[in-house]
């Protein structure tokens, strides 16, 4: 799994997967083996979840205590679940606010003052989500006892803070926290119960553990007998918690995210309580919803906390039942990443844990109230990456019904009573009454503004600040609150515009480009896992069942890309969630657009290969010279139980200088034996059997292996490189199975097949006309990447070469068969420490991180959409399937399409990929994320849906086609004229404003800005001296890197440091992160007596200016003065200051849901160092380059044109 | 001597409209999902340069022949032919390039090529025989 100091999302997503199965207690899991989990399972749960059965929802929560972003979006989750619960309940009972219950809840929970929510909530939910907001936003709106999910959050929230306090981490540790929340009052000790939730869960038939059990019988007994299965469930319930505070001993700062979590996991659970009695789970609910209201404050926590159990012992139930009882189960059950594979051996899913970032059922409460409660957006929110996807930025939807509140920040209560229908319905009138209502009102009632504010006439050349106070989030379809609830992320998920044109021809007015940006494999913390018989599908398109397709009655679903209308299957009927009959639309498939089926062997073309790696060493003379070896040994030897794979797991070794080197490692020998073949013109395998061997079986050797290998070669002279002919013989040897082959490379390659020349004219780096060789030179790397797609072998390139080496061929091997590129110049292990620090992060990234084999994406559309160009890496095999060998959780993906019949009969557009892979434990899933937008027929409406980031990442990529198919400077014009199309296009078909200069709708208000920026970019600058290589790999990046990353290479995040305050600032347990505001990337917003933070997605800058306070730098750099900061630092002392806490507190906070953990440098103002961090201060004019207001002149005068 | 010319020509032209009728087939092919890029692209590139060179040899033909109308109809689609073939970049794996062949609507452009071309054929086929008939009916 993940090493501990990774303290990414992989990483603290594994852990929790392992608590949640062990129970937390057992530690040898989270390195471990699948297999204890299957023990797990099986554990009869005997906790009966009377009252709580009905929180069982809550299953989630516990899933949060993962990774520290995560948890708000779970949290989000929950707050759905809850609202869903409430809105089913409406529904049945139509009564409003029906529940007692809740009211009881709310009430403990006073002790929250309503007033200020807010603060209290950031503090517990660093991320926005929408569930969140709408939470948040209630307390002030509605009467505290009528939202008790907030009010009652509060309450938990407050004790699982106080909890990490009260319980001394050690043996019982993680549990212990929790515990508390657990408030069983007969629990016995805090570690008892840890330990508990482990044993039982393993031990479920009734071993040892059984003292907490005790306790947890009695309220089983309370459940039916089919409890059982749900028991194991219980068990993991507790894990769960368990899991998070893993991670916190792991990391202090995360630790603290993650109790956060727990809290909003808790809150989640609250939540669900609710959720599952209205809803989704039939059985549960009779006991659910009256036990809900029976709760008391303090009880009530309890009842989350059974609510966690009855959640995952439902699902964990329903996984159970599924094996054996031949059910036709479905379970749901969140996995977190790793955790997956786990999972599924555990033999069906298990509920893991997870706070979802990517929660795939936003519910808004709004809905539920009838939109009387817009959803707000604290400022604090709109800063959490993960979260933004429901919640912040909605646009109020044009029509008067959809309530959706628009997230203007500036909402005050009262405000809310302004969003009655009435007003809204105003609002929505077509655009002209719109922008000059906009005018009229200025903002000031934050409310109807979202729309307003989307739409709201900009003139560039006026107005000067443009940022947001907090980074931007996908602005949200405008669409009813029951279909934003269960809408996909847009982390994983995103359009350009979140409004669809209804015809080709009202595109082309807009002059945007139509496309979508996927992120399918991303590392969720919370996904439902089905396992099921039958998947259903549409029997024409085969699109799967999701949120989004109509049920005509009983028997007959309507697909919502096709419009066939298909049978329901019998199975499907039945809902193993809560095992009742008759309710289809309340399965997990139909409540998630982010789902994971487990596939059946009809989704095989052959049985599940074991997971390969083959690791294709660079071992010349230049390669020996960089050093790379050393680390590399060493970090593959630290990480070689962390490889995902399961026992069958293969590894093999070559290494190539001008001959190529086979490693025989079969179990048996006492050492490894190293096998030349140096006839590099016609490869050949030396042994079939023993170059690729057991991991488990030959550990030894490897290790043997891995620890000699750097000495070996250290007198090497070879100056040669036979690439060509090693990945040949890696091709040869993978063939069989498949699998995952790693080269790195340092040089040219000159010998054999795909020898190549050097192609760059150093005197063209900073030429101004055009850059030539931005092609492959020869096909030969092509052609293998294709052979290996179709062996289903993946090729990952590491380029460290100090020399020019033509990356633009040999990243072909990588771009076709679905790897990734990792570039870096200059690499020396001595000379250039920085590029080493980053060598070594995003290895032991590389080699923890999940993996999927085998895999296929495809994506279907409604009918009327198609999707003419793809970019990313992967290899397109037909119209709509892509082609992925290997599948990652860092790369992306972005399609291009267009519109070929009118959509004028669908009010809604749906999007829907689904990821087919084999699992690094060998089992074949099937990940399905669904969209749906709304379909809209005015041009002011496309432009209020306008998604700034995304547009700018699709044009990117464009941009990047067309420079290479075309020429640079091609490139360049056609962004810029995207810009003046933008402007004029709205100039002469929206605006009714007769303004002079540029005007642009609000809600593009940031393209021309993110356009200078893409055009002073490695991958697009001329006149700038670039290597050809590092262009190459920008343009790579470009093309493969998910928006959040893309936006923040593209467009720093620029904050001011020395001068934080705690206004507005996100209170995680006992950690207070500051919320500094985002300043435009300008020399001019520097000074001297300052320090500034620069966030650049894979690498953070802090500036210090000349005069800045020395205040700052004792405290947080630890240095007397600025004299005496040394030149190239690059790390923070932690030192026990409250400044340097805070600015710690932010950093981790910023680096929480990154994949790579970010390097920070620190930047004197007078040192050499500070070109590389004003080149990225995209707003000034730089030598070859304009300004923003240079840029906007240029614009003007290309209009006029 | 001339009906010679021209049977031979419409022997070619025949080729030609059976290659045309081929990418056609095999371009509806992928487009319907029946085979796979690569495949697609590797059957279509080896008729490529038969194509060009079947193009060729009937404008060839008719400049030797002197036939100076339908040699200026000839020229046109040899020069697109010849300088399609010299343009594919040095990466690519020929005219037709499995990786970008979906990308960009390249499928819809060759299939419209193909098309086209299948038109031009068959125009070039009735002209041939009814020069050739004409031509034997002079000797």
């Amino acid at each position: 799994m993940s090493s501990p100091g990774f303290t990414n999302l992989n990483s603290s997503v594994s852990y929790s997967q392992n608590s949640t199965p062990n129970g937390g207690a057992a530690p040898p899991f989270q390195n471990g083996p699948a297999q204890t989990y299957q023990s797990m399972y099986p554990p009869t749960g005997c906790y009966g979840a009377p009252p709580q059965q009905q929180s069982y929802p809550t299953i989630p929560a516990h899933s949060t205590p993962a990774p520290h972003k995560a948890p708000i979006t779970n949290s989000a989750h929950s707050a759905n679940y809850y609202q869903s619960n409430h809105q089913q309940q409406q529904h049945h009972h139509q009564l409003p606010q029906h529940h007692v219950a809740p009211s009881q809840y709310s009430a403990p929970s006073s002790s929250v003052p309503p007033s200020q929510p807010h603060p209290t909530l950031h503090s517990s939910v660093p991320p926005p989500s929408n569930a969140q907001y709408n939470q948040q936003q209630h307390p002030p709106y509605a009467t505290p006892g009528s939202y008790y999910g907030q009010q009652s959050y509060h309450s938990q929230q407050q004790q699982q803070q106080q909890q990490p306090n009260l319980v001394p981490a050690p043996a019982g540790g993680p549990g212990a926290p929790l515990y508390p929340i657990v408030s069983y009052p007969s629990a016995p000790g805090s570690s008892q119960y840890g330990t508990l939730s482990s044993s039982q869960s393993t031990s479920a038939p009734g071993v040892p553990p059984t003292q907490m059990g005790a306790p947890l019988h009695q309220y089983s007994t309370s459940r039916p007998a089919p409890t059982t299965a749900v028991q194991p469930g219980y068990s993991v319930a507790p894990t769960s918690q368990l899991g998070p505070t893993v991670n916190g001993q792991g990391s202090t700062v995360h630790q603290h995210y993650d109790q956060s979590h727990q809290a909003s996991l808790s809150y989640d659970s609250y939540g669900r309580v609710t959720h599952s009695s209205g809803g989704a789970d039939a059985d549960r609910p009779p006991s659910g919803t009256p036990s809900t209201s029976v709760h008391s404050s303090p009880g009530h926590h309890q009842g989350v906390q059974y609510g966690y159990v009855a959640n995952s012992g439902a699902s964990s139930a329903s996984a159970t039942t599924s094996g054996p009882a031949a059910a036709p189960l479905s379970s749901s059950s969140e996995d977190d990443d790793d955790d997956e594979e786990e999972d599924e051996e555990a033999g069906g899913d298990t509920s893991s844990s997870s706070t979802g970032s990517a929660s795939p059922v936003p519910n808004s409460y709004d809905s539920l109230e009838g939109g009387n409660y817009p959803d707000s957006m604290p400022p604090s929110n709109d800063m959490t990456n993960q979260a933004a996807p429901y919640g912040s930025y909605g646009y109020p939807s044009m029509e008067p019904a959809y309530q959706q509140g628009p997230a203007s920040h500036t909402d005050s209560s009262p405000s809310h009573d302004l969003y009655s229908q009435s007003s809204y319905q105003q609002y929505s009138q077509p655009f002209p009454n719109l922008s000059q209502l906009s005018a009229a009102l200025g903002g000031l009632s934050g409310v109807p503004e979202l729309e307003v504010e989307a739409l709201r006439p900009v003139n560039l050349l006026q107005e000067r600040n443009l940022l947001p106070p907090r980074p931007l989030e996908a602005p949200e379809p405008n669409l009813s609150p029951d279909l934003k609830k269960v809408n996909c992320s847009p982390h994983t998920f995103r359009c350009t515009l979140t409004s669809i044109p209804q015809t080709q021809a009202l595109l082309n007015k807009a002059r945007l480009p139509l496309g979508l940006l996927l992120h399918p494999f991303r590392d969720l913390q919370q996904l439902p896992v089905i396992t099921s018989n039958t998947i259903v599908r549409c029997r024409s398109c085969r699109t799967y069942i999701n949120p989004f397709v109509t049920f005509l009655d009983q028997r007959r679903w309507k697909c919502n890309l096709c419009y066939r209308v298909n049978d329901v299957p019998d199975e499907f009927m039945y809902n193993p969630v809560t095992r009742s009959y008759g309710e289809p639309h309340k399965r997990p498939e139909v409540q998630n657009s982010t789902v994971e089926f487990i596939a059946s062997s009809d989704y095989m073309l052959r049985p599940p290969q074991p997971a390969a790696y083959l690791f294709v060493l660079d071992v010349s003379h230049n390669a020996v010279e960089a050093g790379y070896l050393k680390y590399f040994c060493e970090l593959l030897l630290d990480n070689l139980d962390k490889l995902p794979g399961d026992t069958r797991t293969r590894v093999g070794f070559l290494t190539f200088d001008n001959t190529i080197h086979f490693y025989n490692l079969q179990e048996g020998l006492s050492q490894p034996q190293m096998l030349v073949v140096s006839d590099i013109d016609d490869v050949f395998i030396p042994s079939h059997d023993s170059l690729m061997v057991n991991l488990k079986e030959s550990k030894e050797l490897v290790k043997d292996l891995l620890t000699s290998l750097p000495a070996m070669f250290s007198q090497s002279r070879e100056t040669h490189s036979a690439l060509g002919p090693a990945l040949q013989a890696a091709f040869k040897l993978m063939s069989p199975t498949g699998g995952r082959v790693t080269v790195f490379q340092t040089q040219l390659p000159t010998l054999g097949a795909g020898a190549l020349q050097s192609r760059e004219d150093p005197n063209q780096r900073s030429s101004t006309k055009g850059v030539q060789h931005l092609g492959p030179a020869t096909d030969f790397y092509k052609k293998l990447a294709l052979d290996c797609s179709g062996q289903q072998i993946g090729v990952d390139l590491f380029l460290l070469s100090s020399q020019y080496a033509d990356l633009a061929s040999l990243s072909c091997i990588s771009k076709y068969s679905a790897g990734s590129i990792f570039y870096y110049p200059s690499f020396h292990y001595i000379h250039n420490p920085a590029q080493l620090e980053k060598f070594q992060r995003d290895l032991e990234r590389y080699f923890t991180r999940k993996i999927g084999f085998e895999a296929v994406m495809r994506i279907r559309c409604t009918k009327g959409l198609s999707i003419h160009t793809f970019h990313g890496n992967f290899f397109v095999r037909s119209t709509d399937l892509l082609s992925l060998a290997n599948v990652n959780p860092d790369s992306a993906f972005a399609v291009q399409m267009s519109i070929e019949d009118s959509l004028a009969d669908s009010s809604l557009a749906c999007f829907q990929a689904a990821l087919l892979y084999t699992s690094s434990k060998g089992k074949r899933r099937i990940r399905v994320h669904t969209l749906c937008l709304p379909v809209v027929n005015q041009l002011s409406d496309v432009y209020a849906g306008a998604d700034v980031q995304a547009v700018t990442c699709l044009l990117a990529n464009m941009a990047i086609d067309r420079s290479i198919s075309s020429s640079l400077s091609d490139a360049r014009d056609a962004l810029v004229n995207a810009v003046v199309d933008l402007v004029s296009a709205y100039k002469s078909n929206v605006s009714n404003l007769q303004q002079s200069g540029l005007v642009v709708p609000a809600a593009m208000r940031l393209f021309p800005v993110y356009i200078l920026s893409l055009l002073k970019q490695k991958a697009l600058r001329t006149g700038t001296s670039t290597r050809l290589d590092e262009r190459v790999f920008a343009m790579c990046e470009f093309k493969t890197q998910p928006l959040q990353q893309l936006m923040r290479m593209v467009h720093p995040d620029l904050y001011r440091l020395d001068n934080m305050s705690d206004q507005g600032a996100l209170h995680l347990n006992d950690t207070v992160v500051p919320q500094p505001h985002l300043l435009h990337l300008s020399a001019e917003r520097l000074s001297r007596d300052g320090a500034f933070l620069m966030d650049c997605g894979y690498v953070f800058y802090l500036w210090i200016g000349k005069c800045c306070s020395e205040v700052f730098i004792r405290d947080v750099l630890g240095c007397p003065n600025y004299a005496s900061i040394p030149p190239n630092m690059s790390h923070i002392p932690e030192l026990e200051t409250p400044l340097s806490e805070r600015v710690r507190a932010f950093l981790d906070w910023l680096q929480d849901n990154r994949a790579f953990s970010s390097m920070i440098h620190i930047v004197k103002d007078d040192a050499s160092a500070k070109a590389t961090f004003f080149q990225h201060l995209v707003e000034d004019r730089s030598e070859s380059a304009s300004s923003y207001y240079e840029f906007l002149q240029h614009i003007q005068q290309q209009m006029s044109k | 001597m001339e009906a010679a010319v021209f049977i031979l020509s419409l022997v070619d032209c025949c080729a030609l409209i059976f290659l045309s009728v081929y990418f056609i087939i095999t371009l509806s092919d992928l487009e319907c999902d029946y085979i796979n890029a690569r495949a697609c692209c590797s059957k279509l590139n080896k008729w490529v340069i038969p194509e060009m060179v079947g193009q060729c040899l009937s404008t060839m033909l008719m400049l030797v022949s002197m036939h100076w109308f339908i040699f200026l109809l000839n020229l046109p689609v040899a020069v697109w032919n010849i300088y399609r073939y010299a343009k594919v970049p040095m990466g690519n794996m020929g005219v037709f390039d499995p990786t970008e062949i979906h990308n960009r609507g390249q499928l819809k452009s060759h299939m419209k090529e193909a098309m086209i071309k299948l038109g031009y054929h068959l125009l070039c086929f009735f002209i041939y025989l009814y020069s050739m008939i004409l031509a034997l009916i002079n000797d």
